[in-house]
């Protein structure tokens, strides 16, 4: 039995910065997990995650982590997608402070 | 210490200009990612989650004062202000942005420092003991047979397309400091009937097939030595299996083929390869390699300043009491510095500790620093009547805790704060358990104790041969820690035993006080160290503490 798809968000690392950042619904590349296009569909998200990938002088690694619907906007479900909307944990850097 | 040659110098420069190059065509797009990354790899330039890193090398993690201040300046200048030292006897830079890595680069060349990263599927930097050149008990400096290694197999033709990578670690000290046991071929410098000649280990490594090496020679004797290594990577090389990258390592030929039948493999290939040696040119070259490394010019001075000082200051005393190691010089001393200061990031200096550090070697130290792979720095050759004053201006840049191979003094992998591999986060779990074990006030009670701590099963942070060894794994879409007991990493390398199931995030500290607290219930005295008294009584008691909950249901 195929399982079911859960929500997902496409998300990268930008090229001259390396920061995160996920793709919007109107083709931008937002620094704001909440701002990212949520993905209901699964042959949708295939389409979205090709035209992430053709970005090459924009992003870097760009793939699916799954997300769910909260009251701003698509939040990450995993522990790791949820540090990589904060950073690291020992300082004070990167999108915990500069956002 | 070793100095470049213009050639190495121009080929830097070369090679700095070359990735400049494709930095640029990677930003205009006429680079993808896919062609990019093994260029970036090449030169050190990873992405990381956050951000980029660039790894620097040093080479027998052997700096100079120059040379780390300039690492401070890139700090300063493309990063946060702050490095981390890592367990490969290198430097990460967690934060630059593409397009300054070139400058960083040309800035690094300027003192002979570069990024290069021997990647691929070859014989790697060959990694020696952090003391070299200055333990008491050393038999002879390891570092120029490091470094006729790195010449021999850099661009050995027949050894660019091995199986997979291979790594050479040689230590010239009873005491292993190089974790020789883990690598791939460990060398240790022993004497026999006068002469000088190598014990050869083979088949260690930790990864996901944790394996102790064994020994394939007990003694080759010096001459000898390159046509032998030759024979056992060329023996690998040829039957070494290339089906599976995760069986290709030399330790699973070892553990499949058996080391009685290697060893009479290597015995024939031996005996084919050492007329090609017979003109001695390889012996001439290490005489001239050695001259690089020559010991410098030592005082001859009186201690008297020194003892007045560890009498009368108890702080000093229990700094040079956990932090000195003994010197081959009279009335010298080997300083390590630790960068584990409680609560504070394992590795971690600041440009500003990393110039002090810098001024103290200049000054005191014969202008020599070392990187541990236990993630301290080193000055390896203090006179002791200099050390009050080492130790107060090490004070002041918040570099004089006295914790050197104690709890605090914790080995930890980046793990998921930084590492695109990781699997659970390692850094704040070893920032906890210092934090903790300060509170408690029990840290010099406990005594000798090596904690490791790995965020995946990559085993950066070495946890299998840590005394109590910490592996961070992702259950279900949470983080859970499972640990090893009465691993260790020295001459008598043992992996460690796994104590059952693992702990969530919040529970780990706990378990490992627990641990601690089992041990000091029931050593026989002050004097039985950790790792003693859990050879002594194996890992039963310290499972019924961690899961007492089984226990009751077995019952
Ligand atoms: C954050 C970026 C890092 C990445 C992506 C990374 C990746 C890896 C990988 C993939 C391996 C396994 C290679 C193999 O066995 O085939 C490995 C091994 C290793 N890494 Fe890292 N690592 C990183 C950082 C570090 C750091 C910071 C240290 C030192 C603290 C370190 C020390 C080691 C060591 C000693 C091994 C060899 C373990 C063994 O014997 O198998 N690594 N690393
Ligand atoms: S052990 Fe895993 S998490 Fe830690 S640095 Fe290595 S690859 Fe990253």
């Amino acid at each position: 039995m195929p399982r079911d798809f859960t929500p997902k968000v496409i998300t990268a690392n930008h090229l001259l910065e390396g920061d995160v950042v996920y793709q919007t619904a109107d083709d931008r590349w937002t620094r704001y997990h909440a701002e990212a296009e949520l993905i209901t569909d699964e042959a949708h998200a295939q389409i979205r995650l090709l035209d992430a990938e053709r970005q090459v002088d924009t992003i870097v690694g760009a793939y699916l982590a799954d997300a769910q619907d909260g009251p701003k906007g698509p939040e990450p479900t995993h522990f790791r997608e949820v540090f990589r909307t904060r950073g690291p944990s020992n300082y004070a850097h990167g999108k915990q402070v500069e956002l | 210490m070793y100095r470049y040659s213009d050639f190495d110098r121009d080929f830097l420069a070369e090679r700095n200009r070359q990735f400049r190059a494709q930095v640029e065509r990677r930003i205009d797009g006429s680079l993808t990612e896919d062609e990019f990354k093994p260029l970036r790899l090449m030169n050190g330039l990873y992405l990381q989650l956050h951000a980029y890193m660039l790894r620097v090398a040093i080479p027998y993690g052997t700096l100079n004062s120059a040379q780390m201040r300039q690492l401070a300046y890139l700090a300063e200048t493309w990063d946060k202000g702050y490095g981390h030292f890592t367990t490969r006897q290198n430097i990460q830079y967690n934060w630059p942005r593409l397009r300054d890595v070139p400058d960083m680069l040309d800035a690094l060349a300027e003192v002979g420092l570069h990024a290069i990263q021997t990647s691929g599927n070859t014989i790697r930097n060959v990694t020696a003991d952090h003391f070299a050149g200055a333990a008491a008990d050393e038999v002879a400096d390891p570092r120029p047979v490091a470094e006729l290694l790195r010449q021999w197999s850099t661009d050995h033709p027949e050894f660019q397309f091995m199986p997979r990578k291979f790594k050479i670690a040689i230590t010239g000290a009873p005491n292993d400091r190089a974790v020789t046991a883990a690598h791939d071929i460990g060398l240790r410098i022993v004497r026999k009937d006068g002469e000088i000649g190598y014990q050869v280990l083979v088949g260690g490594g930790l990864g996901r097939t944790p394996m102790i090496g064994k020994v394939l020679a007990e003694f080759i004797p010096a001459d000898d030595l390159l046509p032998y290594l030759e024979a056992t990577v060329a023996v690998w090389n040829v039957i070494g299996r290339r089906d599976n990258k995760y069986k290709a390592r030399i330790k699973i030929l070892v553990h499949e083929f058996g080391l009685e039948n290697l060893k009479a493999e290597v015995e024939k290939e031996f005996a084919l390869r050492k007329p090609l040696y017979a003109g001695g040119k390889d012996v001439a070259l290490l005489e001239e390699i050695k001259t690089h490394f020559a010991a410098p010019a030592f005082d001859a001075a009186p201690t008297d300043a020194f003892d007045a000082f560890y009498a009368a200051d108890p702080i000093f005393r229990s700094w040079a009491d956990t932090n000195l190691s003994e010197h081959r010089a009279e009335g010298y001393a080997i300083v390590t510095i630790s960068l584990k200061k409680q609560g504070d990031t394992p590795g971690d200096a600041t440009a500003d500790q990393m110039r002090v550090m810098a001024d103290l070697a200049q000054r005191y130290g014969h202008d020599e620093l070392r990187i541990s792979h236990e993630q301290n720095v080193i000055l390896p050759h203090v006179h002791k009547r200099h050390l009050p004053q080492i130790h107060a201006e090490l004070r002041a840049a918040g570099l004089a805790t006295a914790n050197i191979g104690l709890i605090s003094d914790i080995i930890a992998c980046p793990g998921m704060d930084y590492c695109a591999l990781a699997t659970a986060r390692s850094i704040p779990v070893a920032q906890e358990i210092a934090t903790r074990f300060e509170e408690l006030k029990l840290e010099h009670e406990v005594g000798p104790l090596k904690i490791k701590i790995s965020g995946c099963i990559n085993a950066c942070g070495h946890h299998h041969v840590g005394h109590i060894g910490i592996l961070g794994l992702d259950r279900a879409g949470v983080e859970n820690y499972q640990i090893t007991l009465g691993g260790d990493g020295t001459e008598d390398a043992v992996i460690g035993t796994r104590t059952g199931p693992g702990f969530a995030y919040d529970e780990i500290v706990g378990a490992v006080e627990t641990i601690v607290k089992t041990y000091l219930g029931l050593r026989e005295s002050a004097e039985e160290t950790f790792l003693q008294a859990y050879a002594r009584v194996g890992i039963e008691p310290f499972k019924a503490a961690l899961y007492p909950e089984t226990k009751t249901r077995a019952a």
